[in-house]
């Protein structure tokens, strides 16, 4: 395997094009390039060089004209394609969308645009974000850079590849059981979902609306830093939005780790079997020690439930979130005889397989017969979750454990079995049910797999600096660097 | 009939609450808009798009249930409705359902002679449907307004505590009064931000338990509320009498034909999913807020009534005239206090000339709509005129001609007494006394009959010192004067 190097990240580009060293437009060219000889990955559904090279060209305009640019200057991203931007297509990879152009910007899309990022392209991932494997996009599976014949987790599949191939040189995803940090394991890239409100929702299309959260996905952790400071915040437009000031986050990844108490789940860990993944483990776990921190044992007792949790609550609240695409206003209309018919068959043919498994699923767990022996019962266990992590986090800083059972598995080896594949995210579901921030850390090649490997941090509510501080250290100690072989970008500018 | 039965009825009432934009976005709710003009994505339901709960429109629904008697509650919760349909945008409609904002409360009322008080179960707040239009254009195809859509408005759910269509229609009458004086509602039923479903059953008369009801849906006029609970509880009765069930289903009233026909039966009800929207943390109310808004709240009618009638010096019948709309109370109060403030009279004396001249002369033509009101002269030009009046510098009589005019050319008291030259009173008795003698005196029949006893002709001798005086003159001095030098 032939050592590749990366291209320049977000802050490197950042700073490269603030003063002067590197043009906005330069380095656009230079992305859509490699995002055109990459089109095989099949990471990005809708790419408009023209769009990006114009937006390239106001930064550079600005810069001539004195002004002070933002701290995105002129870095590429690449943004799910469930983050509406206004008049580019925006399909979450489903038939039902196709064709349809928001009237509005996403509120991350508003913060990237304000700090001069340049929209590069939208990323194809799981339909409406269902999947852990990138397989269920109407317009196909996307290719895990460091192997094509392995899926790139999912849903945001097309984004982590994106990432990892340098396509762009941060891609955001959304997160709502593990869809950022699952395929940032599997493609090996640095992939934060922050806590539940830290970022606006809006303009973000909705699957599950009390797990969703946008988040993002870079080739270092303080890459991850830089973005997440610039898309944090409140918005007012969003009535779940967080009002907590938002910290430097930058400044947090420089801060030392000594002292830090890790809690890991030892009775968790045991059921691992991936001898890569356990390894990646004890390999992270003995460079926290290493950098002073105090390892102790911590319990979630309730944790094993939250495959079961999740997928009652978010399909029941997908099957109420995916109801307004009914052939009425926009998106796909498949007409019937009448307007029954019309809804059927336009929501038979638009919602592809897994979609429509999802939104069966939750409105039976909704129906008035069964809400409270699986809704009900759901929201109580995830209770439960929530005051296991206030319990743990009395006695620890941080909790690390793996990201996802095992490394990239082969594209076609889960699909038919839907269980099977939705215990792809059991380490990321229940952060995900506590609205915890959570960060995948790759830390470096699995020596059976050959493949990415790396942990996930969890840490209480808000305290994402905290998350950032040991995923910094953890990648200063793992000299993982991202560079999938035959994907050598580095040094071009 | 062989057998006598009784009616039982539940209303629930949808009211819009009076504010500037929809319940869960910035878009304005004014009425009569061009279609699809007054929306955007929240409200359209486009995917991305968040609900942000209008404050205001929290504070309304809860003055209405604090008006009402309701346990505000400090904290409620929205939930989604679940349905198909194409005037709803998102596929659901968000409601409250577990936990609305007002629990309990009643409303008492009059009916004829008798007072009536009906129990609420609840007052919770939801976002109107947006408007199917039926063959648009002369064509077969239906395209829908979503102006109206995330509207607004409260439902108060009454237990079934009504037993015929006049308590049901006084019921109605009597809440939609107390909305509109909390300035939660305009009670504009034309325009539909007030309107009313009928749950009707009957029962022979003694039976505990209640009959199978039916639902009739979406009235909005009074008369329609009476004629179709009294078309829907004999329609009942003879099913019954014939032999059958009344079937559990939802019914429309049909005011053309003036029945009420079958819409949808129970077997194909909708199982709406409802579950707490993700999307919308619980409102909070502190105790301290609901305090504040109890404080700050609009009077209820009958606080009013209380007050006028303490302080006013107004009759009962009076204070019910001035509270007929709450734009003629404000009115009132405006110009009574204006009056109050010369401090020229006691207090009760400036509310009862207040109210008498306003129910005489102003109310003629006042026009209401909704919560408007236009009066013909504004408040500043009835106090400055009843305030000359008080003066003594135009007669009761005086004041009405004046009214009149200015009512109708829109000058002040000032100008139309400059332009029509209208005299002060004349108080010199004596000055008086010389007109009257020379008028008698150009009479001498009329005298001669006064003096064989024919008083009636006193009303001759008043009118031409009237007409003398063109109108100036004290009409008890005329009187007083006129009927000691007739005895001369
Ligand atoms: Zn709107």
């Amino acid at each position: 395997m032939t050592q590749s190097s990366p291209a320049p990240g977000v802050i490197a580009t950042a700073e490269a094009v603030r003063r002067g060293e590197r043009s906005a437009e330069h380095v656009t060219t230079e992305h859509l390039a490699r995002a055109a000889s990459l089109r095989g990955l099949n990471a990005l559904l809708h790419v408009d060089e023209e769009r990006a090279l114009q937006a390239a060209r106001r930064v550079d305009a600005r810069r001539a004209e004195g002004k002070t640019l933002g701290r995105l200057a002129g870095v590429p991203v690449v943004l799910k394609d469930n983050l509406c931007v206004t008049g580019v297509p925006t399909t979450c990879a489903s038939r039902i969308l196709e064709g349809y152009r928001p009237p509005y910007d996403a509120d991350c899309v508003e913060r990237l645009v304000a700090e001069d990022a340049v929209i590069l392209a939208k990323a194809n991932m799981d339909e409406f974000a269902m999947g852990s494997s990138n397989e269920n996009s109407a317009f196909g599976p996307v290719k895990n850079p460091w192997d094509p014949s392995r899926a790139p987790g999912g849903s945001s599949g097309g984004s982590a590849a994106a990432t990892a191939a340098s396509i762009g040189a941060v891609a955001l995803g959304t997160d709502t059981g593990g869809s950022v940090r699952q395929p940032g394991a599997f493609c090996g890239v640095v992939a934060i979902k922050p806590t539940y409100g830290r970022l606006s929702r809006y303009g973000v299309i909705a699957f599950a609306s009390s797990l969703d959260q946008v988040g993002t996905m870079t080739r270092s952790v303080r890459d991850g830093a830089r973005v997440l400071g610039v898309l944090a915040g409140h918005d007012r437009r969003d009535a779940t939005s967080a009002t907590e000031p938002v910290p430097d986050y930058e400044a947090a990844c420089e801060l030392p780790v000594k002292g830090t108490r890790v809690g890991v789940m030892r009775a968790a860990l045991d059921q691992v079997e991936d001898p890569d993944v356990r390894a990646s483990f004890a390999a992270a776990e003995a460079s926290l020690r290493d950098a002073g921190c105090d390892v102790v044992d911590i319990e979630l007792p309730h944790a094993h439930h939250g495959v079961s949790v999740y997928y009652l609550v978010a399909t029941a609240e997908a099957s109420s979130n995916l109801a307004r695409f009914d052939g009425m206003r926009f998106g796909l209309r498949v007409a019937g005889e009448d307007l029954l018919s019309t809804y059927e068959r336009t929501r038979a043919q638009g919602f592809g397989p897994e979609v429509q498994r999802r939104i069966m699923l939750g409105t039976y767990a909704l129906s008035s017969g069964y809400y409270d022996a699986f809704y009900i019962k759901a929201q109580k266990v995830r209770t439960l979750m929530i005051k296991d992590y206030q319990q743990a986090f009395e006695r620890c800083d941080a909790v690390l454990s793996p990201t996802a059972p095992t490394p990239a598995f082969g594209l076609g080896e889960k699909t038919g079995d839907p269980l099977a594949m939705y215990l792809a995210d059991i380490f990321t579901l229940p952060p995900s049910l506590a609205g915890l921030p959570a960060m995948h850390v790759p830390v470096g090649l699995g020596s059976t797999s050959g493949l990415p490997v790396g942990v996930q941090i969890t840490t209480p509510a808000f305290t994402e600096g905290r998350m950032l501080q040991l995923g910094s250290a953890l990648e200063a100690r793992s000299g993982y660097v991202c560079a999938p072989p035959g994907m050598d970008v580095g040094g071009a500018s | 009939m062989a057998r006598a039965y009784e009616t039982v009825i539940g209303l629930e009432v949808h009211a819009q609450l009076r504010t500037e934009t929809k319940l869960f976005c910035g878009c304005a709710t004014a009425y009569g808009a061009p279609p699809n003009t007054q929306v955007c994505p929240v409200c359209l339901g486009l995917p991305g798009a968040l609900p942000v709960p209008n404050a205001h429109a929290m504070e309304l629904a809860a003055i209405a249930g604090l008006a009402l008697g309701c346990d505000v509650r400090s904290e409620s919760r929205f939930d989604r409705k679940n349905y198909f349909y194409p005037d709803l945008s998102k596929g659901y409609q968000i409601s409250q359902f577990e936990h609305p904002l007002n629990l309990g409360g009643q409303l008492t009322f009059a009916v004829g002679d008798a007072e009536k008080t009906v129990r609420l179960t609840r007052i919770h707040v939801e976002e109107d449907a947006a408007k199917n239009l039926h063959g648009a254009g002369g064509g077969t195809a239906t395209v829908v307004d979503f102006n109206r859509g995330g509207t607004p408005l409260i439902e108060i759910v009454s237990e079934p505590d009504l037993r015929s269509a006049a308590e049901a229609e006084a019921y109605l009458r009597k809440l939609r009064d107390i909305l509109m004086f909390m300035g939660v509602n305009d009670g504009n039923l034309e325009e539909g931000s007030f309107r009313c479903d009928a749950n009707v059953s009957v029962r022979p008369a003694g039976q505990e338990e209640f009959g199978t009801r039916t639902e009739i849906k979406n009235i909005n006029s009074f008369k329609f509320v009476r004629q179709a609970i009294e078309y829907e509880a004999s329609r009942q009765v003879s099913v019954i009498e014939g032999g059958g069930r009344v079937v559990q289903e939802t019914r429309g009233w049909n005011d053309v034909t003036g029945k009420t026909v079958s819409q949808r039966s129970k077997e194909d009800a909708h199982d709406y999913r409802y579950f707490p929207d993700p999307d919308l943390p619980p409102t909070v109310f502190s105790q301290e807020r609901i305090d504040e808004l109890r404080r700050t709240a609009p009077k209820l009618p009958e606080q009013l009534r209380a007050e006028w009638t303490a302080q006013w010096g107004l009759t009962a019948y009076d204070a019910e005239v001035l509270t007929g709309h709450p734009a003629i109370a404000r009115y009132f109060v405006a110009v009574a206090e204006a009056l109050d403030a010369g401090g020229k009279e006691p207090r009760a004396e400036a509310g009862k000339r207040a109210a008498n001249f306003i129910q005489a002369e102003v109310l003629r033509d006042v026009k209401t709509s909704g919560l408007d009101a236009t009066f013909s002269v504004p408040v500043a030009g009835v106090a400055d005129l009843l305030g000359r009046v008080q003066a003594g510098s135009l007669t009761g009589k005086q004041g009405k001609q004046v009214f009149a005019e200015m009512a109708s050319s829109g000058e002040g008291a000032e100008a139309v007494i400059t332009r029509l030259g209208v005299q002060a009173p004349i108080s010199d008795t004596g000055a008086l006394e010389a007109d009257i003698r020379a008028i008698i005196a150009a009479n001498p029949a009329q005298h001669e009959q006064y003096k064989a006893g024919k008083t009636k002709v006193l009303g001759f001798f008043v009118g031409q010192i009237m007409r003398a005086t063109k109108g100036a003159a004290d009409p008890a001095t005329v009187n007083e004067l006129l009927e000691r030098l007739l005895q001369e």
